[in-house]
């Protein structure tokens, strides 16, 4: 693991979900998860957690469609979602390439996308592969629109799109670069990029931990992390 | 009494015939993995899985031994180890009917089951590829406010629940803790079918705190004891998952050969390790 490159996408994702009250983070997310519990350690109590696979940081208690129920009646702010495909209208594919059902590739499916993509206000899409074959024109398979028309019942949908590279946030049906991780500038962005997006001026490089975020990372958030992940805590730990 | 209800695994999976559609949990649930072996051990085929609302290693495990002619799930995978894959070569070589959905569809249309009415509305969904190719889905207007489509979902109705759970008491009422999917799943199917690890003496539902993680016997058509019935998978507090057994299954079921191999010596094997 490398420690700076992980603790640049925890505190970038971290800063995105400030301010929410509840946030949810769904299986198998390390990353996510802990960007989670840094802005609920810098909250003073404000922010609940909600992570799926976790015993302490879950408190559901009517089954797996407490979660939907509770994003439905607008209990949940904010969530990651991710994709084998992502595209510049941020519809998500997260079923297969080819031409469904003929696929060429199987991705594991869609699990909740279609439905929170919908129904949770702030939808944090992090994805930590940057490449064209990730980032794609359009997708094979719409496991959910980044948009839907007017007339359709949607109170959420996404704000950004946190890769391995950068910052894009996600406004008005489109992309735009906010920030290019270290190492990485527009140009090299544009380069793995297979979806067209707009910059505006000179794209600043994304902040990493300050020393209060590093100690929270080093301690509580890195502590709280184990007891759902308890191999990336210890990766995390070792490259100290 | 469970006299009648309490029996062998072999038996446990003789009420499960081929065709039948068979509700199974996800892996943080309950899922019954020394069931799973008694079905690929007695060669059930054309099941239909329905994965509420995900399957891991039991979905693999029964669609590469070839028991399985359709699924729904909201997805496959072995989590942390990987792609599920006799679930992705099946998808690929077009030997599986596969219908793909998202989570909140299988646990609303099993609400419908339970509450015995044929279909459930459902938010979201619209403009997703998923609901384009599910032709048993239909979009309807809102009857109590014109111009918002919804899309209506048709009742789940499993013949069989299949899951495992931490212990039954001699009435045949079953302990599952938190886990409600599979309340939900009993409710929905027309009989459970369950492995536990241990009988216990009393009543689950004497003690307000264990009646309210019951499955009542109600529900409950046969229960069979599987001690580490779970296993590779974990069960609730009372073991964790077997990480390196999963992660040793992965890698021999990339190819149909190592499958093979592995599928061998888990038919073999008595009981789990």
């Amino acid at each position: 693991m490398d420690r700076a490159r992980t603790e640049l996408l925890v505190v970038t994702l971290s800063r995105l979900l400030d301010g929410a009250r509840t946030i949810a983070v769904g299986a198998s997310s390390p990353i996510p998860g802990a960007a989670a519990l840094l802005t609920r350690a810098r909250s003073g109590g404000a922010t609940r957690v909600l992570m799926l696979g976790s015993i302490k940081h879950n408190s559901f208690t009517d089954g797996g469609r407490e979660l939907f129920d509770c994003a439905a009646q607008g209990r949940i702010d904010a969530f990651f979602l991710g994709g084998g495909q992502i595209d510049g209208a941020a519809n998500i594919n997260l079923v297969g390439l080819g031409d469904y059902p003929s696929l060429t590739h199987r991705f594991p499916g869609s699990f909740g996308s279609a439905y929170l993509y919908f129904l949770i206000p702030r939808v944090i899409l992090f994805r930590e592969e940057h490449s064209p074959r990730v980032l794609v024109p359009k997708v094979d398979f719409i496991s959910a629109p980044g948009t839907s028309a007017p007339r359709i019942y949607r109170r959420g949908g996404p704000v950004a799109l946190v890769t391995g590279r950068c910052v894009f946030e996600f406004s008005a049906g489109r992309f735009r670069l906010a920030s290019t991780h270290p190492g990485e500038d527009a140009a090299s962005v544009r380069a793995q990029t297979g979806f067209d997006y707009d910059v505006a001026g000179d794209v600043p490089q994304t902040p990493g931990p300050d020393e209060a975020e590093r100690a929270l990372l080093a301690g509580r958030v890195r502590d709280e992390i184990a007891e759902t992940y308890p191999r990336f805590a210890a990766a995390w730990a070792a490259a100290a | 009494m469970i006299g009648p209800m309490l029996t062998t695994i072999e038996d446990l999976v003789a009420a499960i015939r081929p065709g039948m559609l068979v509700a199974i949990p996800p892996d943080y649930s309950g899922v019954s993995i020394a069931a799973t072996r008694a079905i690929a051990r007695r060669g059930i085929r054309d099941l239909r899985l329905v994965a509420v609302p995900t399957s891991g290693m039991q979905a693999d495990i029964l669609v590469g031994a070839g028991c399985v002619a359709e699924l729904e799930a909201a997805a496959v995978t072995l989590g942390e180890a990987g792609p599920a894959p006799r679930f992705n070569a099946a998808i690929v070589g077009r030997t599986l009917r596969m219908r793909d959905t998202t989570c909140p569809a299988i646990h609303a249309a099993l609400q419908a089951a339970e509450k015995g009415i044929p279909f459930m509305p459902l938010r979201g969904l619209i403009g997703s590829d998923i609901l384009a190719n599910r032709t048993d889905w239909r979009v309807i207007d809102n009857p109590f406010a014109a111009g918002d489509p919804i899309v209506t979902l048709p009742a789940i109705r499993p013949d069989v629940a299949l899951f495992h759970a931490a212990k039954a008491d001699k009435d045949g009422n079953i302990w599952i803790g938190r886990r409600r999917e599979l309340v939900t799943m009993a409710h929905a199917a027309k009989a459970s079918i369950v492995t536990v690890e241990e009988i216990v003496d009393g009543s689950l539902l004497a003690d307000e705190a264990t009646a309210a993680g019951v499955v009542p016997a109600l529900y409950v058509e046969r229960i069979a004891v599987a001690p580490r019935g779970a296993w590779p998978i974990g069960l609730l507090d009372i073991y964790p998952a077997d990480e390196a057994a999963i992660a040793a299954y992965a890698a021999a079921a990339r190819t149909e050969a190592g499958f093979r191999k592995w599928l061998d010596g888990f038919l073999a094997a008595k009981a789990a390790a």
